[in-house]
């Protein structure tokens, strides 16, 4: 008889299984964690992150001028990605996002957020790639009772069951607090070495962070996608209303990042360059829409879209007028393109007290 | 960051893609895209207008085992080689 340790089918003889998984990397601090709790048990750590088109990715700093303090653009997933050695797979899926942001199942969050969609959303799409990829079960940077929609206990085993990966989500930050997953069961991940973290605080994060000597990651408050935000949701959802429609493109979704945006009547809006690297990113989307700027002056260049009548021309250019050099002269005279053709007009600048605070979205 | 001396001699690029006008990380997406059907070797060369490429450039061939060759600036425009690995 064979002694046990020498016996090719005893499990103790078996080479060990190397196992490989694939984790949803922001760039921010919670998912490089993860990753790094499962690659200290020697798991074979891939991620994966995912551009839906409301990814902010320092945006601003690409349309405007550079503020003199502003941290250098840069895709926080690619460098946290570079940080910690390991593959990313960067995968466009903004096409395919529009349904979700048009008709979440499980509605907003408190602004055009559809965090429970998404999350599901990712999950599923990530898990689609386990034939092309090989690896053996997921993984997220959540922490249970952080965000207030996609990260609620009660919510949690909603996103695995909705996205078709029950029991292989794990999620090292929180995963002593929650049911144990089939990759903890199986013994491919020593449960005893994962976190059970809760709650909105930052503690024990940056704690672990500086245990592992990371020290370059993005803050928290930063946040990841335009449709937290406001100001950008209130542009959305002004886009839907006076289209008549919940749809947009990637276009609409770039614009509404840049700009002022004014609509000054249903049938037309106006989105106005604030400074000169800004006007030249919006000088890139004149097709199809009027591009105004004072002829003789400086100022901004002022898009205008939907179908204006010559008065609302008239009216823009009274606009693009009061956020010129010229604003304080009696007439200031303005160029108006559309489809390469030019006239200009004269017209007296708009005065400040004559624009309406609700022209402002 | 390396970033190619101006009085160096240019990589030549055996493909060149035009990614101006495109936000963080359309860049990189395109640049992925381009350099898959590329032999070992060859060199891509991107132009953009993001100036995120400057950072995201480098790591981006970190991660995927590329070797990045340098990154000149051209007035507003930014233009980066990167050797597929």
């Amino acid at each position: 008889m064979m002694h046990p340790s020498t016996d090719p089918l005893t499990p103790s003889a078996a080479p060990k299984k190397q196992v490989f998984a694939l984790g949803l990397l922001s760039g921010g601090l919670d998912s490089m964690l993860a990753a790094r709790l499962l690659m200290e048990q020697g798991i074979r750590v891939e991620c994966v992150n995912f551009y839906t088109g409301f990814c902010i990715q320092g945006h601003t700093g690409a349309m405007r001028n550079p503020e003199p303090d502003a941290r250098p653009a840069r895709h926080d997933a690619l460098h946290a990605a570079q940080l910690l050695g390991i593959k990313l797979h960067l995968v466009d899926i903004a096409e395919e996002y529009v349904r979700i942001v048009t008709d979440p199942k499980h509605g907003y969050g408190s602004n055009l957020n559809p965090c429970l969609d998404c999350k599901i959303f990712m999950v599923a799409r990530a898990w689609s790639m386990k034939e092309r990829l090989g690896f053996d079960f997921l993984f997220t940077g959540e922490v249970l009772g952080q965000r207030p929609m996609s990260q609620r206990r009660e919510n949690l085993p909603h996103i695995e069951r909705e996205a078709g990966v029950e029991g292989w989500l794990l999620r090292p930050l929180c995963a002593t607090r929650l049911k144990a997953t089939e990759p903890e069961k199986l013994g491919w991940v020593d449960r005893q070495r994962l976190r059970g973290f809760s709650g909105r605080g930052r503690k024990p994060q940056m704690a672990l962070a500086e245990q592992f000597g990371l020290r370059d990651y993005p803050s928290p408050a930063g946040g990841c996608c335009f449709l937290t935000d406001v100001n950008y949701s209130r542009k959305l959802q002004d886009l839907w209303h006076f289209r008549g429609e919940k749809a947009y493109t990637m276009e609409d979704i770039v614009l509404l990042k840049a700009g002022r945006h004014l609509r000054p009547a249903p049938r037309f809006k106006v989105i106005v360059g604030r400074d000169e690297t800004e006007n030249r990113f919006l000088s890139g989307f004149r097709e199809g829409r009027w591009a105004i700027h004072a002829t003789e002056l400086a100022g901004p260049l002022m898009l205008v879209e939907g179908q204006p009548d010559d008065e609302d021309l008239t009216l823009a250019c009274r606009l693009a007028a009061r956020f010129g050099q010229g604003r304080h002269l009696p007439q200031v005279l303005l160029t108006v393109e559309r489809h390469g053709q030019q006239q200009t007009r004269l017209v007296t600048p708009l005065p400040a007290a004559e624009i309406p605070p609700e022209w402002y979205l | 960051m390396s970033v190619a001396d101006h009085e160096k001699e240019e990589p030549q690029a055996d493909l060149l893609l035009d990614v101006r006008r495109l936000l963080c990380p359309l860049p990189i997406l395109r640049a992925e895209a381009a350099i898959a059907p590329l032999a070992s070797g060859a060199i891509l060369a991107v132009l953009a207008t993001d100036p995120g490429l400057a950072r995201d450039l480098p790591a981006w061939c970190s991660v995927h085992g590329h070797r990045f060759l340098g990154l000149k600036n051209q007035g507003r425009e930014l233009i980066g080689w990167v050797a597929k690995g």
